[in-house]
């Protein structure tokens, strides 16, 4: 097939080189480190979970118990499998013990490597397996009802009550939604935790708890059965769990995750050292999960502007594209983001989104990308809103689009009512109907408005990675490229939870779910 | 449904504008036309429909006319509803608390920096608590600013500092007094069971509490922030929807003059 823009390939080569470099040197630093969370999440893979009498997860007390004794760089995997061996007992009845104070990780036994992965593999592989069933399941629904060829619609549910999202996440699905996310609580990210068990208390959002993704999981098995559809259940890694929640939602069968270090790097002021690492075992989870992961490069332009900053965007989905490869996350599952955020004064404007959608598809022909809705010109008057949204829909069926986060006439004013979700969803099945096969009758003048400013926004973009590739991630955070935002690499929350790797560290669930791309 | 459509029987009801009467406005002086958009949680059928009439009813409004019931779900229904409300209001007796300056513009503003102060002011900002938007901060302080206001960060006379999202009250004072500034500007977006008053009332009393109060101009903003509210809660002044980074600097500077900053 004909490209319908002709974009500069020389570009399109040059930027995915150069990320592709970067992510490499990136890679170097990521292997000789681990973080608490990644251990944590070993801790979880290996069945431990539930919190003890003060509410503190049991992988938390384990890991604070390694850190205690300067033993976290040794890593979780080496010192349970050492406290099998010595005791006999669960990983679970481990960290009972640990908590209890009647198992010190410090004063064990040494043993050799062999006999500590003797225990440890076989009750990784049970995981594993628990995953692949998970794998199974989803793909026998999918079998079963088909999937949908055109784009998903995207939904939230924001009640702050699991209950209560169970209540609207059901209406919407039953309305033609296919991907219900439960947005977070404000300031989850920012938890070096995650919280247990059934939550109904949230502000401008839901805890992520794994009871809580499992009751979300129900509900959506139930209304897809009734309606003959397989609907897609979404929720966050990013902030500092990035890694325990992607395990989570591999065990509970999530099957979109927003995943990306970048955003939790410059919009929560994550420690970049930190969640680069973080990313990497969590990425490495939701490919083995066949999960899809969203990236977050439509933040950018909520804060920076659309017009001018749109080859950041760019420039960050080449980055997010190579650290996925990197961890063996394949361009299937690849949810690169970006968004429909240029000022509605700007003439022309609508050319300008059109194009960078356009151009986005064509560069990632395979990702199954997550396009955004306005949000920032969102003023309240919602009769204009719903216009602005209307438009958004026909850039996503005109130039395919796979995740549409669907915008609301509401935006800047509450979270969404049901009916604002209703109306979203008719307005989107109707354009999606009514200009279904729209983009295929369509080419793009050569030359013209929209050709030029995809080749000006790629070569801006192409320019970019290759400063970044000479500075370095890091020093490039610091200079405030993405977003206007500046972060230095030992600012930000929770760069005391990184550790490099002593020389007997393994990851048991890095060797199993790594995949090869 | 509706026999509305071209409005043929003569108005009975007096057309002249009355400011201590004044009711809606659909086309036609003192007809009270309102819209209203709802969800019942009920099933959408005829006892549906009546339900949405008689809460229309309920609130004030003459002849409810239901002009769209949609299903949502088996027992949630979404009404449009139009009807004529029945109240007004003395439009002559309202007095509303605002921020009355003349906005300056941003060169104005330096101006009287350089002819009051003679230095730079230095205003900070950020989304305390556990507030994750930073799109207010942003729109008052970038440098780019908002819908062609440009921000607090391209003043000449005025150093700013943005310090982003989720910062604890605690450390925001902490952070104002190291780089000792002269404004404080607190953004608040998340607004789901007032989580914002909570927030904005513990930065206030933590500054009474440290005797910092009357040390910094202290505003906040936000879609849902009134200056009324804000007062309310302590604050120097509050700005919410259509207020830019000029109406904050002009505020500020004029307010540190008033109280004879230096």
């Amino acid at each position: 097939m004909t490209e319908k823009l002709r974009l500069d390939q020389e570009n399109v080569k040059k930027a995915r080189e150069s990320a592709h470099r970067i992510a490499v040197d990136t890679q170097s630093f990521i292997d000789l480190h681990t973080t608490v969370t990644v251990e944590r999440t070993v801790c979880r893979l290996l069945g431990i979970d539930g919190v003890n009498a003060l509410d503190v997860p049991l992988p938390n007390v384990v890991v604070d118990h390694m850190c205690e004794k300067e033993l976290l760089g040794v890593g979780a995997a080496y010192l349970l499998g050492q406290a099998m061996l010595d005791t006999g007992k669960t990983p679970q009845e481990i960290a009972e013990a640990i908590d209890e104070g009647t198992v010190d990780l410090s004063k064990l036994p040494p043993r050799t490597v062999e006999e500590i992965r003797g225990v440890i593999m076989p009750a990784a592989e049970a995981t594993a397996e628990r995953v692949r069933k998970n794998v199974a399941r989803r793909n026998e629904y999918l079998n079963e009802y088909g999937d949908k060829t055109d784009p998903y619609l995207y939904v939230i549910v924001a009640t702050g009550n699991i209950y209560e999202d169970i209540t609207q996440a059901k209406a919407a699905a039953k309305q033609g939604a296919d991907i219900i996310a439960v947005i977070r609580t404000t300031g989850q990210s920012l938890l070096d935790y995650v919280p247990y068990g059934a939550t109904t208390e949230g502000f401008g959002g839901t805890y992520a708890t794994q009871e809580n993704f499992r009751l979300m999981r129900a509900a959506l098995d139930e209304v897809g059965e009734e309606q003959h559809r397989y609907i897609r259940l979404c929720n966050y890694c990013s902030g500092l769990c990035m890694p325990e929640i992607a395990a989570m939602g591999a065990l509970e069968r999530l099957d979109v995750m927003l995943n990306d270090a970048l955003y939790g790097i410059l919009f929560r002021d994550i420690n970049p050292q930190r969640t680069i690492i973080d990313q990497y075992m969590s990425r490495v989870i939701n490919s083995f999960a066949g999960v899809i992961i969203n990236t977050g490069e439509d933040n950018y332009l909520t804060t920076a502007d659309a017009v001018e900053e749109a080859h950041t965007v760019l420039a960050s989905q080449f980055l997010n594209e190579q650290f996925a490869l990197e961890a063996g996350l394949p361009e299937e599952q690849q949810g690169l983001g970006h968004a429909f955020e240029i000022n509605p004064e700007v003439e022309n404007g609508f050319l300008y989104e059109l194009a960078q959608a356009q151009m986005a598809r064509q560069i990632f022909p395979k990702a199954p990308l997550k396009y955004m809705p306005p949000t920032k010109f969102m003023t309240g008057n919602i009769f204009r809103g719903h216009v602005q949204d209307a438009l958004f829909n026909i850039v996503t069926i005109l130039t395919g689009q796979r995740l549409h986060l669907l915008g609301m006439l509401t935006e800047a004013i509450h979270t969404p009512f049901m009916s604002d979700r209703a109306l979203s969803i008719e307005n989107a099945q109707y354009i999606f109907r009514t200009m279904h096969d729209l983009g295929d009758d369509i080419t793009f003048r050569e030359g013209g408005i929209m050709e030029q400013r995809a080749n000006e926004v790629l070569q801006k973009a192409a320019d970019l990675l290759g400063e970044i590739e000479k500075m370095g991630l890091f020093a490039t955070l610091e200079k405030g490229i993405f977003a206007d935002i500046k972060r230095s690499r030992d600012g930000g929350k929770g760069l005391n939870g990184v550790t490099r790797k002593d020389a007997v560290y393994f990851n048991p669930f890095i060797e199993l779910m790594k995949r090869e791309v | 449904m509706s026999s509305g459509l071209y409005n043929t029987h003569k108005a009975d009801f007096d057309t002249h504008f009355d400011p201590t009467r004044v009711k809606a406005y659909g086309d036609t002086m003192n007809d009270g036309k309102v819209q209203f958009s709802f969800t019942l949680p009920v099933k959408n059928d005829e006892r549906g429909v009546e339900a949405a009439r008689q809460l229309v009813r309920k609130m004030g409004v003459d002849e409810p006319n239901v002009a769209c019931a949609k299903t949502l779900d088996k027992e949630f229904t979404f009404f449009v509803v139009y009807g004529s409300v029945s109240h007004s209001v003395d439009y002559e007796n309202i007095h509303v608390l605002t921020v009355e300056e003349e906005t300056m513009s941003m060169e104005e503003t330096n101006e009287y920096i350089k002819e009051h102060f003679g230095r730079k002011l230095i205003f900070v900002g950020a989304s305390t608590g556990t507030d994750a938007h930073t799109v207010g901060i942003d729109a008052i302080m970038n440098r780019k600013g908002f819908a062609g206001h440009y921000g607090l960060e391209r003043y000449e006379m005025i150093e700013a500092y943005n310090w982003g999202a989720q910062i604890p009250n605690e450390e925001f004072v902490k952070r104002a007094l190291e780089v000792n500034a002269d404004v404080l500007l607190v953004s608040q977006t998340v607004t789901q069971k007032d989580i914002h008053i909570q927030n904005l009332t513990e930065l206030v009393e933590y500054l009474e509490a440290e005797g910092l109060r009357d040390r910094f101009i202290l505003c906040c903003g936000g879609a849902r922030i009134t200056h009324e509210l804000a007062k309310e809660l302590g604050y120097d002044a509050g700005f919410g929807a259509g207020k830019y980074a000029d109406d904050v600097a002009t505020f500020a500077v004029t307010e540190m003059v008033k109280r004879g900053m230096k």
